[in-house]
């Protein structure tokens, strides 16, 4: 538990938090490895876990009838995996795989959900941090959108 | 008289000189490499890197193509030439032997003189990795005048990765770092997928002693300076590199005129702090 707890403080998304919160979601955390080429989660199922990357490198794929599935994201050392546990329908919009064998914090969406009812403070903490990155990665897919390198 | 006239022709900055296509390679489905040779057999051209050419293909346009060689190697004149159009495709199709005209360089460089000591940041999209090879020949091959090299480069898809070997060569150099990254990738891809941007998290950036160079479509260096400015680098230490129809590449005919600068001559490349006010404007 110490470790996990060290694992979570330590992790850049967490950077600066309380060592009470840190205290409370360590109670929902739990240490996964993803084998090269394993499936993560995919499109449509239950978000159900919120992962910290520890090492390794996913890769998201978005997958189009008859074509070979599109990655649209590289998520690395360092980065979050997944925010649709936080919103409902709490489904998966993507599948995710692991390019190379990936080490993670998985923190259980359901029991995050709960603590963050239970303790405001704690859950406005989470969404601060996590619309910051989803601010960040809006801005990368606009980017992307306008297929900037184009033959003009 | 004859000798006057020959250097009158040889200083006349609209008159094209003979040249020679000694090498043409396919870098990516729509990119070429050219590998040009004064036609007489005399030493060829010097050239500061950011600086760009010319190139007449007769009988059907000339264009403006950035040097994309070593400034080491003035022996020859290297390009990297992407088919979008008439002038370009009919560029890309000559053959070893043809005849193609060069003026120039011309433009302002890039600046490799003021980055000496420092560490040199590059991010380079699509084919603006072209105009900044000079600039990555130009550190390593005076390796021990420079700090880090530090290299990000965005392209569509893996397809459209530009000098792949080349990458993998360079970041194999001491204190050099070569991230790459596409927008959309395939399953086969094991590299970066998303904008140039998102390479940031993983550069090591000494923000405090670097000059960054930036070369791509402009939209995507107003994205890039605005994160190299979070990550603390001063405006003044930011440089890029601007594109606008060119004609007579010595600041006569104005087409292309940007605001109060004509990017021909008192470009391609700019100190960010001189056109940022200019970048914004939609009618620019």
């Amino acid at each position: 538990m110490e470790t996990l707890e060290r694992f979570i403080a330590e992790h850049p998304f967490f950077a600066g938090l309380e060592s009470y919160y840190t205290g409370l979601l360590v109670g929902c955390a739990s240490n996964v490895r993803f084998e090269k080429g394993t499936s993560i989660f995919k499109e449509g199922g239950d978000a159900n876990e919120f992962y910290l990357i520890r090492a390794g490198k996913v890769a998201l794929e978005l997958i189009e009838p008859h074509r070979r599935p599109i990655v649209i994201s590289t998520l690395s050392e360092g980065e979050i995996l997944g925010w649709s546990w936080l919103l409902p329908p709490y489904q998966w919009k993507f599948n995710a795989h692991a390019l190379e064998e990936t080490r993670a914090i998985a923190l259980d969406g359901k029991c995050l959900r709960t603590k963050c009812e239970q303790n405001h403070d704690l859950g406005y903490e989470l969404l601060k941090r996590v619309a910051q990155i989803m601010e960040r990665r809006l801005e990368a897919t606009s980017l992307q959108l306008l297929d900037v390198y184009a033959a003009r | 008289m004859a000798a006057l006239a020959t250097i009158l022709e040889k200083t006349d900055p609209m008159l094209p000189q003979p040249y020679v296509v000694r090498q043409v390679g396919k870098e990516t489905p729509d990119t070429f490499g050219l590998t040009l040779e004064p036609e007489d057999g005399a030493s060829g051209t010097a050239f500061r890197p950011g600086q760009f050419s010319m190139l007449w293909v007769f009988g059907v346009g000339e264009l403006p193509i950035s040097i994309s060689g070593d400034p080491s190697d003035s022996g020859r004149l290297v390009y990297t030439v992407r088919s979008v159009g008439k002038a370009t495709n009919a560029l890309v199709s000559r053959e070893v032997g043809d005849g193609i005209g060069v003026r120039g360089p011309y433009g302002t460089g890039w600046p490799v003189e003021e980055a000496r000591g420092r560490d040199v940041i590059i991010v380079a999209g699509g084919i603006g990795l072209a105009p900044l090879r000079p600039v990555i020949y130009e550190v390593l091959n005076n390796r021990k005048d420079y700090g880090r090299l530090v290299l990000l480069y965005g392209a569509r898809s893996p397809r459209d990765v530009l000098y792949r070997k080349e990458l993998a060569a360079w970041a194999r150099h001491r204190e050099t770092q070569v991230l790459t990254t596409v927008d959309y990738g395939g399953l086969s891809w094991k590299g970066h997928v998303g904008v140039v941007t998102t390479l940031f998290k993983y550069a090591r950036l000494q923000p405090a002693r670097s000059v960054a160079m930036l070369c791509g479509p402009e939209i995507m260096m107003r994205f890039v300076t605005r994160e190299l400015e979070v990550h603390g680098l001063s405006r003044d230490n930011i440089y890029v590199s601007m594109e606008r129809n060119m004609k007579c590449a010595v600041g006569f005919c104005g087409h292309c005129q940007y605001g109060p600068h004509f990017i021909c001559k008192d470009g391609p490349v700019f100190p960010y702090e001189r056109i940022r006010p200019l970048l914004e404007k939609y009618e620019l």
